[in-house]
């Protein structure tokens, strides 16, 4: 079934260009970025508690996840991806939800953030995702390691631009951060910028080889000053992907950044995010932390490819009142 | 909102806690309850209502305990805690059921407090019923130890204990589980606002194996509680709520022999340096004080905020105020619950507008019906604002700056409450240092409010004595074991002095200098024939007032290192040896026996030991359950003014110098009444012994007129007594007014006891990771 770009719901996925003024940074502060503090133990324990806070229920949960599947970058970066596997990913995100739940829902229509790809899959998901509004996004500058000729990494943006990405998800090079290299760091997403255009960039951290939450706080910090769109955790490969303690640093500083300048950064918390409940918990933090206009997929988004099946079956729970199965529902 | 409404809007919608099971306990019990006692309800007699805060809707009935229920359940626990004492393993086992009966039923312990209290659901969930399992495993093991670990302690006997509304059940399991693990018995009385969880431990405790009569619960107003303080069949007194209670209570029991301890309001300052993480600090604010809506005796309720930072941090913290989630305290999304009762409303309200600072209530929406306050900001308070003085017990925070670190700890010393404090650094040198700075007996380093079975838990100054929790939680809960007294030998030849042929004029000592006595007065003092073997000054209030200037002048002392302390203490026995004869000739002439010699060496005895516990009455690092570390540091007491005694007043002078010293704190002796020539004789070994001056000072005079003058002096921490004259009832009176401890051992205290005595525990919480 052929869903058009047009239902209410979809818009912010499709739209994110005319949401917010695009963050335009600022000149790198150092006496700021080294001024940054974040409390391993305190930031624990807030996002130790935060689950029992807050508590979402019934239709609310129902709603919320449904939010949630809007702000799902669907993802395949896997060494055997094919054009076949990219064309049913792309197919799941235009019908992420079985038709039937979403009328029952009254949300039919419905679709994902966006579609994540390798730069050699954009052309396919671009082609596969026509007249759908989802937007390609496209991982970029010697994803997932960043270690490729630099060259070559700022390069690669532009291919991946110009095969239709309208959103490059940059790797930050670790060791600027690891070495305090903050110069280097903010020149480097500078310039990653520039190559974006007018395609959206968003910086991925890799926080789990950044070693400390301060050094996660400062990345942030440097990154958003030199102009990213969205401030990202993780590739998804490293050992420690997205945590709660890490989201709330990242998006403290976000923020802040917001008070500082009034430039509204994205955020998106990308692998081991796979359950139902674990999505709505990243959304009372968004909420509580950064306020309800974060709640919309130009400003959030999460970097997932099996939390899907679990909100799938979660809302086949909410509408039939039994619990689902996994084979009931389409694979991605 | 249907769905699709929601999604647009992302609400958070109503998240409640099923009531139903708490409800039907109730309802077993027909929604009336009596007095638990002798492990069984009493008829339900004088009901008053207990009502839900929420909803302000009848939950149920209680009785007003009668003076013959209280006499009832006193009986009752003095019949069981013989039986209860005799087996500490089997104590242990019980204990270990309670906590399982705890976790078992917790979900019911939890609604039915949020029902009761008002607290939020998340917090009798996540905090209060946790904790109350904890307490009574941590202390399954402390009796599964008793007979290994305190072989010299043993039970108190009947314990009567009153605790405070704000958390009903988790008060009760840090009174009741030390009681009976050290093999007490029990008569508590909880608050009449929140009856119901400690009938429902009670019941089911019951169920579980607690024998009959080793806990009793009586329930009423402050008018039973009155009956439990004032019983003469009860060993010990313990309490927590209002200092302004806990001050009635220390007057009614001084002089009864009961053991006493009070965990009172509290002040505490939550300190905030420019290097900190403020969103942390700000995020620990919340947990400070608006966790059960401010009503916590430790909520740190005082914000210093270092001024370059203040406005930034402001403008943050009003921010996150209006966060805050306000309403339903069974909705599982809530953040702050209801107020226990319009009563404490009103007076939070009252308190809040009378206030002249700039007020600032977080931009929540309220519920329409309910005990409801919402959090709430005072700044620009001077420091002599009543409201950056006094206990709100509410959801309001005041808050000031400082500059330096110094007036950091001068702010947050100006207080008469010493409760808890909180400091917010990156900094470990500057958070370190401030820790053992403040005056409290809780510090939380980049944290606050963090409590476990393992820390112990109580204040200084005003905010009360005692330790509730740990090894030192226990010493409420026992006392030492009778020991035989000390025999000194005498000698075989009497060494009897010739009398002075100089007139020799014993002078008080003060401040490092003899002084005569402001009354002009002396007293002839005779030796055991009758003879007058000299004259003692006769000191009077100001002679004291000028001992405690002393004191204050010689903090420094405090500051030392045991290893200085140490040394001082052997040149004191060094140089009192040195005079060894001249001491023994003077206690045979005054005594009239021969054991002179025997009590200089003992006394010389005395000083060495203090010198070798100078620098090793070790603090502890507790197993506390984070990533971290929770300290127990022994810090001094501070000033401590003791009557001296005992048939051998040099060895006690000596003890007392020796403890007070060694442990760090300052000391004014009002000497022994019979042989105050004795302590006159000694200032000259002291002066030449290197100690600062006003580290130690002595007065002669008449002990049951100082006795009032010293224990109702505000500037001193403790006052002790082994005097001859019996000086209880006046100093546990009259040190009602700023609750100074004190100590009025009966026989020969061990050198545990001393130390004890002579310091206090501080807990600094420090969690770590980077």
């Amino acid at each position: 079934m052929e869903r058009t770009a047009t239902h209410a719901a979809t818009k912010p996925a499709q739209l994110p260009q005319v949401q917010e003024p695009r963050n335009a940074g600022l000149p790198l502060d150092l006496d700021l970025v080294r001024a940054l503090q974040a409390n391993t133990s305190a930031i624990e324990r807030r996002a130790a508690t935060l689950p029992g806070r807050r508590s979402v229920k019934k239709e609310y949960q129902a709603a919320w996840l449904l939010r949630a599947i809007t702000m799902i970058d669907l993802t395949t970066l896997a060494g055997d991806d094919t054009e076949g596997r990219v064309r049913r990913l792309c197919a799941k995100a235009r019908q992420p939800v079985r038709a039937d739940l979403l009328e029952a829902l009254g949300m039919p229509g419905l679709t994902t953030g966006a579609v994540c790809v390798y730069h050699d899959m954009v052309a396919t998901a671009v082609d596969a995702l026509k007249g759908t509004g989802i937007p390609v996004a496209a991982v970029s500058t010697g994803f997932p390691a960043g270690l490729s000729p630099f060259h070559l990494r700022v390069a690669e943006i532009g291919e991946s631009v110009a095969a239709g990405a309208k959103e490059i998800d940059i790797v930050i090079s670790r060791r600027h951060v690891l070495t305090g290299n903050w110069q280097a760091l903010y020149d480097e997403m500078r310039t990653f910028r520039e190559a974006c255009g007018e395609a959206h960039v968003k910086a991925i951290l890799a926080t789990g080889e950044l070693g400390t939450l301060r050094n996660v706080a400062r990345a942030s910090w440097v990154c958003m000053m030199a102009g990213a769109d969205f401030i990202k955790t993780s590739t998804g490969k490293e050992g420690v992907n997205a945590t709660l303690p890490v989201s709330l640093v990242m998006m403290r500083a976000i923020r802040a950044y917001h008070e500082m300048t009034g430039y509204r950064v994205g955020y998106k918390p990308a692998g081991g995010i796979s359950k139902a409940k674990d999505a709505v918990t990243y959304l009372t933090l968004v909420k509580d932390e950064l306020g309800d206009r974060w709640l919309q997929s130009d400003l959030f988004r999460f970097g997932a490819s099996s939390l899907l099946g679990d909100i799938e079956r979660q809302l086949e729970h909410y509408v039939t009142g039994r619990y689902s199965a996994g084979y009931r529902h389409a694979v991605g | 909102m249907n769905v699709a409404e929601i999604f647009e809007s992302m609400d958070y919608g109503p998240a409640p806690e099923d009531a139903a099971e708490a409800l039907k306990w109730i309802e077993s019990h027909d929604g009336k309850f009596g007095q638990f006692i002798g492990g069984a309800f009493t008829k339900p007699n004088k009901l008053f209502a207990s009502k839900n805060p929420a909803t302000t809707k009848l939950l149920a009935k209680v009785s007003q305990a009668s003076k013959r229920d209280v006499d009832n359940a006193v009986a009752a626990a003095r019949k069981a805690q013989k039986g209860w004492a005799k087996d500490a393993k089997a104590r242990a086992r019980v204990l270990y059921a309670l906590a399982r009966m705890v976790q078992k039923h917790s979900r019911l312990f939890a609604v039915l407090e949020t029902l009761d209290n008002g607290k939020p659901i998340r917090e009798s969930r996540d905090i209060d019923i946790p904790l109350v399992a904890r307490h009574f495993y941590y202390h399954a093991g402390m009796a599964q130890l008793m007979d290994d670990e305190l072989p010299g302690r043993e039970p108190l006997g009947v314990c009567g204990q009153i605790i405070p509304w704000n958390f009903p059940l988790l008060m009760l399991a840090w009174k009741v589980a030390p009681a009976l693990a050290m093999g007490n018995a029990v008569v508590l009385k909880p608050a009449e606002y929140t009856s119901l969880t400690a009938l429902l431990f009670a019941e089911l405790a019951h169920d579980a194996g607690l024998p009959p009569g080793v806990l009793n619960i009586v329930t009423g107003d402050g008018e039973v509680g009155g009956l439990i303080v004032s019983h003469k069949d009860v060993d010990k007194i313990a309490f927590t709520g209002s200092t302004e209670v806990g001050r009635v209570i220390r007057r009614e029991t001084a002089g009864s022999g009961k053991a006493l301890t009070l965990e009172l309001g509290g002040k505490s300052p939550y300190i905030v340096f420019d290097d900190a993480d403020m969103d942390s600090a700000i995020e620990g604010l919340v947990d400070a004080i608006w966790f059960n809506q401010g009503q916590v005796c430790c909520a740190g309720s005082r914000l210093l905020v270092q001024e370059g930072i203040a406005e930034d941090f402001g403008k943050r913290l009003k921010a996150r105020m209006d966060k805050l989630r306000i309403g339903d305290p069974l909705d599982k999304c809530i953040d702050v619950g209801a107020v226990v009762d319009p009563v404490q409303l009103k007076t939070i309200k009252a308190l809040v507008e009378g206030s002249g600072g700039e007020v600032y209530h977080a931009a929540t929406e309220l519920p329409k019906k309910g005990c409801f306050y919402p959090p709430t900001l005072i700044s620009g308070l001077s420091t002599a604002d009543p409201l950056m003085q006094e206990e709100i017990f509410g959801p309001v925070l005041v808050s000031t700056t400082f500059r330096t670190p110094g007036e950091a700890v001068e702010l947050a010393n100006n207080t008469r409450y010493g409760l808890a404090a909180t400091v917010w650094t990156e900094n470990v040198n500057l958070a370190l240092d401030m820790a053992p700075k403040l005056a409290a007996g809780v510090v939380w380093v980049n944290a606050t409010n963090l409590f476990d079975a393992a820390a112990g838990f109580g204040g200084v100054r005003e905010s009360g004595f005692g330790r509730e929790g740990g090894w030192e939680g226990l010493r409420a809960y026992t006392r030492e074991k009778a020991r035989p007294a000390r025999s000194l030998a005498a000698t075989a030849k009497a060494t009897t002095a010739e009398p002075d042929t100089v007139d020799r004029t014993a002078k008080l000592y003060i401040g490092g200098k003899q002084a005569r006595p402001d009354s002009g007065y002396s007293r002839a003092i005779l030796d055991a024939k009758g003879r007058v073997l000299g004259h003692a000054p006769i000191a009077n209030r100001k002679d004291l007032r000028n001992a405690v200037e002393a004191m204050n002048a010689a903090k420094g002392w405090s500051r030392t290192t045991g290893h200085l302390r140490a040394q001082i203490l052997y040149f004191l026995g060094e140089n009192l040896a040195a005079r060894g004869d001249e001491f023994a000739a003077r206690l045979n002439a005054m005594t009239g026996k021969r054991r002179g010699a025997a009590e200089v060496a003992a006394a010389v005895d005395a000083f060495f030991t203090w010198a070798a516990w100078a620098d090793k009455f070790d603090g502890r690092a507790k197993g506390v359950p984070i990533r971290g570390v929770a300290l127990a540091m022994n810090e001094p007491v501070g000033k401590i003014a003791a009557f001296c005694g005992g048939d051998a007043p040099l060895l006690n002078l000596a003890t007392l110098i020796g403890a007070a010293l060694a442990m760090g704190n300052r000391l004014t002796l009002i000497a022994s009444e019979a042989a105050p020539l004795v302590a006159t004789d000694l200032m000259q070994v002291l002066e030449t012994s290197d100690i600062p001056a006003g580290v130690v000072n002595i007065l002669t005079g008449d002990h049951a007129e100082l006795a009032g003058q010293v224990a109702g002096h505000a500037d001193l921490d403790a006052a002790w007594s082994f005097s001859e004259a019996d000086l209880a009832a006046v100093i546990e009176r009259e040190a009602a007014g700023n609750l100074k401890r004190t100590w009025i051992p009966a026989g020969e205290p061990s050198t545990q006891s001393f130390l004890d005595a002579a310091t206090e525990v501080k807990t600094i919480w420090i969690p770590y990771g980077e």
